[in-house]
């Protein structure tokens, strides 16, 4: 008998050891990605980098600021597309679980949030690019296509778990339903709504596939939107495929702000989960 | 009648096929509380929810019959209208997390748009806390959001608010079954207190709650009023067998 309970205690210790082993395992990827790019980036960052144009093939120097201006304005334009689309979908897909339009429009979303970013950009290259030619406004169509899914469904996520006595306290004052949703139920989910927000643009911004073939790419410093235009992640695709080390170290750079971006969007989720929860 | 603030007639309600209210017909006078009660599953709820028309809210609801609030039918009434007219307070307190206690007290104003000059819905706040008894309570914390307050002040917050729309009428559904005894009787209290202003209806599982706070009872028994009577007439001599076998315990 004791020898059976001495082989029980043993084998759940051995089943902790392993499942806390792994757990410790699948941050190492993580931690040697981070730590070899800030070790190849980090030298490239200083204030001339930030702000100033690619240099010439051939010669050192030059900056990324024409990509981080051009990433900023389409993933800019994007959410302006997309968070009040995604949104209101959101809302929509919360209010009325259940009925047919809600079936059909969540599976749509799932679906969307499954297309691979490349036949987006695609879609986008066939649709909008031919008639009207590579311009950052294409590009942040392609994006936006890619952020809507995870602004809907998030938004969708935090509603539903809303308690329904909070609609009906607003209802029973005699509350419009526009006004509930708006003065009420948006507001009680506000950070949720957020974070699904960031996270989306954190997604997003590193997306190289859709602006391969839609805001294409530019050497030069563009603000104008229905041009083509840089991003960050497409520069690193062009720069690093290049034969010259001076553009390498540019992509190298590049990476590292890029990551640092996606970094400070994560951290600042998850400040304002914990700040701006509402408690129930 | 004059006095009549809240009137049925032959009133049903349904959800989807299911009469949960059945030919419903009675006369509420101003001024006074009512209690209604019955097994679980006799349709009070849904009679209550019916007269602020939240009952229309849940798909598959109908109702039909008359209902009226003073001499105009509560069902073609504006429903905003109605629940301007009627208050509500629900089984579980729900104030709004988002909102200060000040802010939920002036909840009715404040998200329906309704401008209100400052000073009066100072006025607003400290009388309808001090109606529900809850104003010595908060008075230094009324900034602070409505949800650290205990539940028994939760409930008493949520009564401030919907007094503070000067209703006709106020809606309780099972205001107490989530309170522990003490806050219970403080709500039970603020009864007696706000029938001077307000008619009453209140639902409730607790018989001697009835009794104790109630002028007129009302006995539902499968979706059917079997019994409307002063408290008093009905938990000393019902007239129903039903209500007689239902006040001695032996069903539940």
């Amino acid at each position: 008998m004791d020898a059976r309970l001495g082989l029980r205690n043993t084998k759940s210790i051995l089943f902790k050891a392993v499942i806390i082993f792994f757990a410790f395992v699948i941050t190492i990827p993580l931690i040697i990605v981070l730590l070899y790019i800030i070790k190849q980036g980090v030298m490239q960052v200083n204030w001339h980098f930030l702000t100033h144009i690619p240099a010439p093939e051939g010669e050192t120097g030059g900056g990324i600021a024409n990509a981080l201006v051009g990433s900023v304005i389409i993933v800019a334009m994007s959410s302006i597309v997309a968070i009040p689309v995604g949104m209101l979908a959101g809302i929509y897909l919360s209010e009325n679980p259940g009925t047919r339009l809600a079936y059909w429009s969540g599976l749509c979303v799932d679906i969307l949030q499954g297309v691979p970013s490349i036949v987006v950009g695609i879609v986008v290259y066939f649709w909008i690019v031919k008639p009207i030619g590579f311009s950052a406004v294409s590009g942040s169509i392609a994006l936006a296509i890619m952020m809507l899914p995870i602004v809907i469904r998030s938004t969708e996520q935090t509603l539903l778990l809303l308690p329904p006595s909070l609609k009906e306290a607003a209802l029973s004052l005699g509350v419009p339903y526009h006004r509930v949703i708006l003065k009420v139920i948006v507001p009680c989910g506000f950070a949720g709504i957020l974070s699904g927000i960031i996270l989306s643009i954190a997604r997003i911004i590193g997306e190289t596939a859709p602006l391969l073939f839609t805001a294409l790419g530019s050497n030069l410093f563009s603000t104008n939107i229905t041009k083509p235009m840089e991003s960050l992640p497409h520069l690193i695709f062009t720069y690093a495929t290049s034969p010259y080390d001076d553009q390498h170290d540019l992509a190298w750079g590049a990476s590292f702000i890029l990551l640092m971006f996606v970094l400070l969007l994560n951290i600042f989720t998850k400040l304002i989960t914990r700040k701006w929860n509402i408690q129930l | 009648m004059e006095h009549t603030v809240v009137s049925a007639s032959k009133f049903n309600a349904w959800f989807g096929d299911n009469h949960v209210v059945k030919d419903v017909s009675m006369k509420i006078e101003k001024n006074q509380v009512v209690a209604v009660m019955g097994p679980s599953g006799c349709g009070k709820t849904t009679f209550l929810r019916c007269i602020n028309r939240m009952h229309e809210l849940i798909p598959g609801a109908t109702a039909k019959g008359s209902l009226k609030l003073y001499d105009d039918e509560v069902y073609t009434m504006n429903p905003i209208y109605v629940r301007y007219k009627i208050g509500m307070v629900f089984q579980r307190p729900n104030p709004f997390p988002n909102l200060s206690i000040y802010d939920n007290v002036i909840a009715g104003y404040k998200l329906n748009g309704l401008r209100v000059p400052k000073a009066e819905l100072d006025t607003i706040v400290q009388k309808s806390l001090t109606s529900a008894a809850l104003w010595n309570e908060v008075k230094d914390s009324l900034h602070k959001k409505g949800t650290f307050l205990s539940g028994g002040q939760q409930q008493r917050l949520c009564i401030a608010r919907a007094i503070a729309m000067e209703p006709e009428v106020i809606l309780f559904d099972e205001p107490t079954s989530a309170l522990d005894p003490i806050s219970t009787s403080s709500v039970e209290q603020l009864f007696h207190e706000l029938k001077a202003n307000y008619t009453l209806i209140i639902v409730t599982h607790n018989m001697q709650q009835a009794a104790r706070v109630s002028d007129k009872t009302a006995f539902f028994y499968v979706g059917e009023l079997v019994e409307f009577d002063d408290t008093k007439q009905m938990f000393t001599a019902p007239a129903d067998i039903r209500t007689q076998n239902y006040i001695t315990g032996r069903f539940s």
